[in-house]
């Protein structure tokens, strides 16, 4: 059961993630980068399927299904840390569409990228064949999200006066939320101690070093990230997940027995 | 009628499939794109393998739909499976297949790094700025090798969109994988 649980945490990740990012959809800076999102969101959700078809292959239960997992559970059950479902602003304010910030988001994405290139990598060598067969693709595609946001982050922080200071605000914001990457919960150390997880402690130095490498380039202070640690893994979510889950499950809800 | 033997059908299952092309890219087949993996042919079962390329490629359904119905056509009644390991790479694709997308005015794509330890990734050089460490990809049209990124992400997850700083025209880039 817990490695299940460890399971949904990365498919939840990524699920929770790749709807944020969608929500640039149509609302891009600039064509590209509408482009560029839309692929990252495409990627984690392709990751989000197969750790969910994963999960219902484990669990043989004849009725967990991808869509269930994905439509059909509620804030409590999901895992994904807190820090992806915050919406892409400053303001703490799930409305405020008009008030989204790119820094945030190039933030963000460079801070969960950063951690999954090395979360991946060590997947590769998991005890679940399976993970480690997710693993090795999502290497790949989690590199490029990570030098797309990476180069984001060194255009903006070593940019205009402004860039800078919207960029060191957002990561001001964010880095508070990254502390929960590296404090295991039950669940982790179980799936680490069966080997089939990644240990997260063992990786915060070289996300360490990933992240000053970059800040340094994108002439940014690293913000203490001291504070609050938040605890969306155990299933205890900030009040934007709600939000996020009622718009993308509203339509499955409403059409249960709709099919493709 | 003559009953096929399973190597009988083995063969012709691959003679079969080298008309299932890429839906994205319709000149590359998918055993030149690397992604039709294996044919098994015993007496009791027929079974295509497919490697799919992106986690969210949204044309691997239509692959596998394609497969199976080119081999229904025939009267071979095969299951088709993915197998996700070893994960796809850009290197399994043909020579023929980089001549064809070339051809297409597709650039190909360079060899992945080789090292386990590096990562996959294309350095992008940030808009005015000297590069690091760039790729260069050969404009398709006039060969040129003076070419710039425009943006990593192109027109599908597995392309780039590039510009020849010769001949002025933009291309798609087929990214290491």
């Amino acid at each position: 059961m817990t490695h299940i649980d460890y399971l949904l945490h990365l498919g939840d990740n990524a699920l929770i993630l790749g709807q944020r990012n969608a929500q640039w959809c149509g609302h891009g800076p600039a064509l590209e980068e509408d482009l560029a999102l839309a692929n990252n969101s495409l990627d984690l959700l392709g990751q989000a399927r197969l750790l969910y078809q994963h999960v219902a292959a484990l669990k043989k239960d004849g009725k967990t299904s991808e869509d269930l997992l994905a439509y059909w559970r509620d804030v409590p059950d999901f895992r994904n840390y807190t820090l992806l479902e915050l919406p892409h602003s400053l303001a703490l304010h799930p409305g405020a569409s008009a008030e989204r910030d790119y820094a945030v988001t190039i933030g963000r994405n460079f801070l969960y990228s950063a951690l999954m290139v090395l979360v991946w990598q060590a997947l590769t060598a998991s005890r679940d064949a399976q993970l480690a067969a997710i693993a090795a693709k999502s290497l790949k595609e989690a590199s490029y999200h990570l030098q797309h946001a990476r180069d984001w982050l060194v255009r903006l922080g070593d940019g205009t006066e402004l860039s800078h200071a919207r960029m060191q605000a957002a990561l001001a914001h964010l880095m508070p939320y990254t502390q929960e990457f590296f404090s295991p919960s039950a669940v982790e150390r179980a799936a680490v101690k069966g080997g089939v997880a990644a240990d997260t402690a063992q990786l915060q130095a070289d996300w360490i070093r990933i992240v000053d490498d970059a800040l340094h380039a994108a002439t940014l202070e690293r913000p203490s990230g001291a504070g609050f640690v938040s605890t969306g893994k155990t299933g205890v979510h900030s009040e934007h997940l709600g939000y996020l889950l009622a718009e993308m499950q509203s339509l499955a809800r409403a059409q249960p027995q709709a099919v493709w | 009628m003559a009953r096929r033997t399973p190597q009988d059908r083995y063969f012709e299952v691959w003679e079969l499939l080298e008309a299932v092309c890429d839906p994205e890219i319709p000149v590359v087949n998918l055993r030149e794109m690397g992604i039709l993996r294996a044919v098994r042919s015993t007496a009791q079962t027929l079974e295509v393998i497919l490697t799919p390329t992106y986690n969210g490629c949204p044309a691997v359904d239509q692959m596998h739909d394609d497969v199976a119905s080119t081999l229904a056509r025939a009267g071979l009644a095969a299951s088709v499976r993915t197998c996700i390991a070893p994960a796809w790479s850009s290197d399994w694709l043909t020579p023929q297949a980089h001549d064809k997308l070339r051809h297409y005015v597709i650039a190909p794509p360079g060899a992945c790094a080789a090292s386990g330890q590096q990562l996959y990734v294309l350095q992008f050089a940030p808009i005015n700025r000297a590069a690091d460490a760039y790729q260069t990809a050969a404009c398709p049209r006039c060969g040129s090798e003076n070419t710039t990124c425009t943006s990593p992400f192109g027109s599908t997850a597995c392309k780039a969109l590039y510009r020849c700083l010769d001949c002025a025209e933009p291309f798609d880039y087929f990214k290491p994988y």
